[in-house]
């Protein structure tokens, strides 16, 4: 009696929320016929792909059904274009070898990247520095044009075909979520329905839709974010005349000046450039003394070699229409699952570029969200449940919630020419630039 | 078998509320604060946060099994479908009883309510059953590992355990003597279209397949049940006679000590209520070397034996040395023709108790003079 009550007041509250699943719901129960995938990624950028990559490469997933829903088009690679692209991203080691477990990583080798050994990052407004440094000559990471990832996980699609399909130009307009218990005559599954009106039922839906995931925003997920006063301007850059070393740029600006440096010519941009890195227009007297002042009595209690500090480059030109820029933000989803639902990539976490840590946290999203559901598979669970789910969920929160504050903490306290924070910051520095194992630290974590 | 939910379910209710926040997320953590406070009256309860949109669901699940939990607490007279006793030769149905699994049918499938440590207990007796019955193949395909092996499920309930097993690509009947029970797991796998063909359920007892499924299935699986069976003998024998010789009987029950009384009985049904009272019965509890004698007579030689542990709070089972709460058996039938080996009992002293009908009053005054 008490239980028909509860079931009545589950009935009556979605009604009264006016969402109509209650509806969706009756006319499920005789649509049986449309396939059931085992999971569904919606959303085909580099961490949707390689999400279903990863998936379609597992060996206990052998037997599933993988759907990959991409709203553009199929893009054809015949060969690697001459010219770099302008969105590059830089890859951990940790991101590499998540690649190579599907055999991405040997497609990407075979096409072009380049390794890096060496980080320097200084400030504009006084002479701190921080270096970051491998002494193992281990890479610290690989700066990898998108276009070049993307290739590489298409033709690793294709080598599992059999499991995983892949739907472009589809783009999901509605979902259906299940109650979170088994009513009477309701679907267990979530039910997608297309642009072009045709429906999909599945028993795990990956969202991996960016950061204005329909998926998160559908789900009714809490999204804290905001947007910084800031765009960020990418071009591929020249530099030297004597060797032609190509290098890329990432300018996070605020929006006028990113407006301005998109649209002025060439040499103009090219001098902006070279100012901003050499000018020390915004270092103070008061500063830079008490800069030197730290760096003498770390030299005095902590002797140790002093590694070449690296000038920044000159930069000889830039290519022609490889200028663009692009708003920055911050986001962060409340929950990244719910029951049949899991969020990865910018759909659950948008950062600030400063760190470069962006598309490898959405990889070691993905790397945790595989490893639970190969182990939820080869046990026979039912995908969807909330128990793996949830592994997923404290694993990945837990080490992008610091990632994300402290890139956000970094930004705030690095868009300020404020002496006090500028002090702060220029100490802070070159502590944290004399404390070999906090470096060390820093490195392992951002290598994950 | 433990059909109750974990301890933070029941009885202090705010307790519940800091313990159900294993999920993790801030934002939850004040609404459930909010929701803790809810009218005595659990036939009409206030809900104290706003209306039930989806984003609030995971506060509905504790608030909608906590109400149910407390209706089951006025309902007299309750029983696991499994207390229906297995012998053909009588049925003790009552209607009543069957009015209420009626209504809490499709209870079986809430992983977070009354069933929710026999869900939990999967992550323990899957992989058990898997990987002793993946010794016994020289290779399996990868997806699906127990491909080409029938098994069958006694005892099935709602199908709990037989889903996973039917995904990972065995072929698998499940049966259980209460309908409702069958009509649930049914319904609950025509939705899938793979576990509609892989998995068949039959409304019956075990005596009544034995003659048509002499020797045809690779494994046998009687989960939480055989504390529920008044004869183990018959019981252990119609496993026998259904597997094909080399097959696993895959058992989990519980042990009969004082330690599964003072926990199992005496805390879990009428102090923390977390298993319904009448649930258990522990006379009929069966210790690991009763067990293991009875198998061993019907030529079912005992492989693995290793106890299980359930951790209220947290909700997990665990493996464990200890095998005085929940334990777990596999055991193998032997290639050749099975006969009882007298010396064993003997030595034993058991021969009087396992023998003949109606034994349960003797065997449990035996058991207790122990």
């Amino acid at each position: 009696m008490a239980a028909r009550l509860a079931l009545s007041r589950w009935r009556a509250a979605p009604a009264a929320a006016g969402r109509g699943p209650l509806l969706s719901c009756r006319r499920w129960s005789g649509a049986k016929a449309d396939t059931v995938y085992d999971v569904v990624v919606s959303g085909g950028g580099l961490v949707g792909a390689a999400m279903a990559c990863a998936l379609g490469h597992d060996t206990h997933f052998c037997d599933k059904k993988i759907l990959l829903l991409e709203a553009g088009p199929k893009k054809v690679w015949e060969k690697l274009p001459e010219t770099y692209s302008n969105r590059v991203s830089s890859i951990s080691p940790g991101s590499a070898t998540l690649l190579s477990s599907f055999g991405a990583w040997d497609h990407i080798c075979n096409m072009r990247y380049r390794a890096f050994r060496r980080m320097q990052v200084w400030d504009a407004c006084s002479e701190a520095l921080i270096t970051f440094d491998k002494d193992n000559l281990d890479d610290m990471g690989y700066i990898v044009e998108n276009d070049v990832i993307m290739c590489a996980l298409s033709k690793q699609l294709e080598a599992v075909s059999d499991r995983v399909t892949v739907l472009y130009r589809s783009k999901a307009v509605g979902y259906t979520w299940p109650y979170p218990f088994p009513m009477t005559d309701s679907s267990p599954w979530v039910h997608i329905t297309l642009g072009d009106g045709s429906t999909l039922q599945t028993k795990l839906l990956i969202g991996a839709d960016g950061h204005n995931s329909g998926v998160r925003q559908a789900a009714g997920i809490q999204n804290i974010s905001w947007n910084y006063d800031q765009s960020a301007v990418v071009a591929t850059l020249h530099l030297s005349e004597l060797s032609d070393t190509l290098s890329s740029l990432v300018w996070s600006t605020s929006h006028e000046h990113a407006a301005e440096l998109v649209s002025m010519e060439e040499e103009k941009f090219v001098d902006a450039i070279n100012s901003a890195f050499w000018s020390d227009a915004n270092h103070t007297d008061f500063i830079d003394s008490a800069g030197t002042m730290l760096q003498y009595a770390v030299a005095f209690l902590k002797p140790t070699k002093v590694s070449a500090r690296q000038l920044p480059p000159s930069v000889a030109r830039v290519d022609a229409r490889s200028r663009m820029s692009f708003p920055l933000g911050l986001g962060h989803a409340a929950e990244y699952v719910r029951p049949r639902l899991a969020l990865i990539g910018d759909a659950a976490h948008r950062v600030h570029p400063l760190a470069g840590q962006g598309v490898n946290m959405g990889f070691g999203d993905i790397s945790s969200l595989v490893h639970h559901l190969s182990a939820a598979a080869f046990n026979g669970k039912d995908l969807g449940s909330m128990s793996h789910l949830t592994g997923y969920e404290t694993d990945r929160q837990r080490h992008n919630t610091a990632l994300l504050a402290a890139t956000d903490l970094l930004k705030r306290l690095y868009s300020t020419s404020a002496t006090p924070l500028v002090l702060l910051r220029t100490w802070g520095l070159q502590a944290t630039n004399a404390v070999s194992p906090l470096k060390e630290q820093i490195m392992a974590f951002a290598s994950k | 078998m433990w059909g109750g939910r974990k301890l933070s379910c029941s009885g202090n209710r705010f307790l519940g509320v800091v313990i159900s926040r294993y999920r993790g997320t801030q934002t939850e953590s004040t609404r459930l604060i909010t929701s803790a406070v809810y009218s005595e009256n659990q036939f009409s309860w206030t809900p104290q946060t706003k209306p039930w949109v989806f984003s609030e669901y995971r506060i509905m699940w504790f608030k909608s099994y906590r109400m149910t939990f407390a209706c089951l607490n006025r309902i007299k007279i309750y029983r696991y479908p499994w207390t229906r006793l297995y012998s053909t030769s009588r049925t003790t149905v009552d209607s009543s009883e069957v009015k209420t699994f009626l209504a809490l049918a499709h209870r079986w499938w809430d992983e977070q309510g009354i069933y929710a440590p026999l869900h939990s207990m999967n992550d323990l007796r899957v992989p058990f059953i898997r990987d002793n019955l993946l010794k016994t193949v020289a290779d399996h395909q990868p997806g699906k590992p127990l491909s080409r092996m029938k098994i069958l499920d006694v005892g099935c309930g709602g199908g709990l355990l037989t889903e996973p097993l039917g995904r990972l690509g065995a072929s698998v009947t499940g049966i259980d003597p209460v309908d409702e029970n069958i009509n649930t797991a049914q319904h609950h796998k025509s939705f899938d279209p793979i576990l509609d063909k892989r998995i068949e359920y039959r409304a019956c007892s075990l005596e009544e397949i034995v003659e048509e499924t002499t020797e045809a299935f690779d494994a046998v699986v009687a989960s939480e049940v055989v504390e529920h069976v008044i004869d183990l003998e018959t019981f252990i024998q119609c496993c026998c006679q259904v597997l094909k010789p080399g097959g696993s009987l895959f058992i989990t029950t519980i042990n009969k000590t004082q330690l599964s009384y003072a926990l199992g009985i005496v805390f879990a049904e009428q102090i923390a209520g977390i298993v319904p009272k009448g649930t258990h019965t522990w006379e009929k509890f069966v210790s690991p070397e009763k067990l293991e004698s009875i198998l061993e007579s019907n030529g079912l030689s005992v492989q693995s034996m290793a106890g299980m542990l359930y951790n209220p709070f947290s909700g997990y089972w665990h493996w464990s040395e200890n095998t005085s709460l929940n334990y777990a058996a596999h055991a193998v039938k032997s290639g050749v023709q099975d006969h009882p080996v007298p010396d064993e009992f003997v030595f034993k002293g058991e021969t009087e108790e396992l023998r003949g009908q109606d034994s349960t009053n003797a065997g449990a005054q035996e058991e207790l003079k122990k």
